[in-house]
């Protein structure tokens, strides 16, 4: 079912191919919109609302996340309307506030002009955006880590918390974390803030196994720290 | 969960039988909630040997069964104890007091909500929700439903439960629903507290049937069946129900699911519908709960 269909994105006048996400064809046109949860090779899943743009006119206009938005005929995008900037920072605040050492939330809402944080702070490990998941399931076929629980207490990791047996210590998984320590740029040291390339321990040593740190493999790349 | 000194056992879990569950599901796609219910209702829990069994003989992987079993508060991962309480903490019943009447069952039993006690006797558990919002706060003591739960109740709920809810009779059941309703339409009370029936306030309406016409009163505890009536109503006779204040008849849209004669509306104070079937000595009846 090809075809295209005619949008209007921040004014311009376009024809995109059908089947397109917002985000691809506001990429694809040159418009910057920031994402944190998508990956190009894994499916869109709009976990971090990062990528709000605003949709329709008037009083109709809503935000609604642009990865998981296929494009329609005569949609009308606004990628940076002062709603969607607004949106964003306060997404932004609130993510740095959940997750204040990840390097990528810290830069994202650097350049996106949060210069305050008005909630605590939470230092999670994780925000739930299910890259690994998507990662473990999509690209290195092996489903070994999902989401567990629910509301409050959901959490991602291995089923009962042991080794899973189609883990293959790829280590896809921190790979594509934007939350996670461990991965905090090793290569270049100047720009890393958490001082983990400095420190000969790497941070998760002291740390519960498979508890924190978004570490699910044994024995793990960084620790080399058999789990049990 | 107490981990020491538990004396309740961890099931020891038998292929065959985990099979079998499966294989009885397998005929219909999907079917996983299904399968992991019967589980639990062999184990009381979902041992962990049992998943991994559910995982390879139906070709799922495991993350996917163990996310569907921790996403659902009624399935546990952990052995429970003989009785189970489970306190509602959702929204209306927290309003009104669910938080003391789980600290007082904490307190008595000496253990966490989540938590069994360590003989084995109780697991305390919590919800968000249960669906019976009018009637909160809400418990359920070894699947019997509770309303309106005050915190001096909590002691004999457990004394109850120890003794065994099935042989208490049908006597605890009438207690744990009473019910006051209203006119649909107008909105007026139907509750007569000057004509108890079952001890309690009972629900006048005014009934016709074949150019008789009276008053008829039904007991308020939901599913007793009680009733006065001023005019003769012959078993298997449909009546037609009136509000005894602005006189419009008690009509719904819905049929009796036993004998498809039409049933009567009535508003539950608080929320939600009962339906009451017209026929003379049919137990349907229906409560609908919004
Ligand atoms: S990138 Fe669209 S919701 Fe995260
Ligand atoms: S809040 Fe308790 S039943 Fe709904």
């Amino acid at each position: 079912m090809k075809g295209k269909v005619t949008v209007t994105i921040n004014g311009l006048i376009v024809e995109v191919e059908k089947g397109m996400t917002i985000l691809e064809a506001a990429q694809f046109l040159g418009f910057p919109i920031p994402t944190l949860c998508h990956m190009e090779g894994l499916s869109p899943y709009g976990a971090c609302r990062l990528c709000v743009v605003e949709i329709g006119e008037g009083a109709r206009a809503k935000l609604v996340t642009s990865c998981t938005y296929p494009v329609e005929e005569g949609l009308k995008v606004r990628t940076a309307s002062t709603r969607v900037l607004r949106a964003r920072k306060m997404i932004l605040e609130l993510l740095l506030a959940s997750c204040p050492q990840s390097k990528i939330i810290q830069d994202l809402a650097a350049a996106h002009g949060v210069r305050q944080q008005r909630f605590r702070q939470e230092h999670e490990d994780c925000i739930l955006c299910g890259l690994c998941v998507r990662m473990c399931e999509e690209q290195m076929m092996a489903k070994a880590i999902g989401f567990r629980n629910r509301g409050e207490k959901r959490s991602i990791g291995t089923p009962f918390d042991v080794h899973s047996e189609t883990c293959r210590l790829c280590g896809g998984c921190m790979y594509v974390c934007p939350a996670c320590q461990l991965r905090c740029t090793y290569n270049e040291p100047e720009k890393a803030i958490c001082g983990g390339c400095e420190n000969l321990t790497p941070p998760c040593i002291e740390k519960d196994p498979f508890d924190d740190m978004m570490c699910y493999m044994t024995p793990c790349v960084a620790c080399e720290q058999p789990k049990n | 969960m107490k981990r020491d000194g538990r004396s309740y056992v961890v099931a020891q879990v038998d292929e065959r039988e985990v099979l079998a569950v499966v294989a009885k599901h397998e005929a219909g796609c999907g079917g996983l909630i299904a399968i992991l219910e019967e589980i639990q209702a062999i184990y009381g829990y979902l041992p962990e040997q049992a998943l991994r069994q559910v995982a390879q003989a139906t070709d799922r992987s495991l993350v996917d069964i163990y996310g569907v079993s921790t996403f659902y508060r009624s399935f546990s991962m952990q052995p429970r104890g003989k009785h189970r309480v489970c306190v509602c903490l959702g929204t209306a019943c927290h309003v009104r007091g669910a938080q003391s009447v789980t600290e007082e069952f904490e307190q008595r039993l000496g253990i966490q909500s989540g938590e069994t006690s360590e003989d084995g006797e109780f697991s305390l558990e919590t919800v968000n929700c249960l669906g019976a919002c009018a009637l909160g706060p809400v418990t359920v003591v070894d699947g019997k439903y509770v309303s309106k739960v005050k915190t001096s109740q909590v002691r004999g709920l457990l004394d109850k439960a120890r003794k065994g809810y099935a042989q208490s009779g049908n006597g605890e059941d009438k207690e744990a629903f009473a019910i006051a309703v209203s006119c649909p339409v107008c909105s007026h009370s139907l509750m007569d507290a000057g004509f108890p029936l079952d001890d309690h306030p009972s629900i006048h309406v005014k009934v016709s049937i074949d150019h008789q016409e009276g008053c008829l009163r039904l007991s308020s505890l939901y599913g007793s069946g009680s009733l006065a009536s001023e005019c003769e109503i012959p078993p298997g006779e449909v009546a037609i129900f009136r509000c005894p204040h602005c006189l419009a008849e008690l009509t719904g849209a819905d049929d009796c699911s036993i004998c498809q004669a039409p049933m009567a509306p009535m508003a539950i104070v608080g929320g939600g519908t009962m339906h009451v079937c017209l026929r003379r000595g049919c137990p349907g009846h229906l409560l609908d709960l919004q």
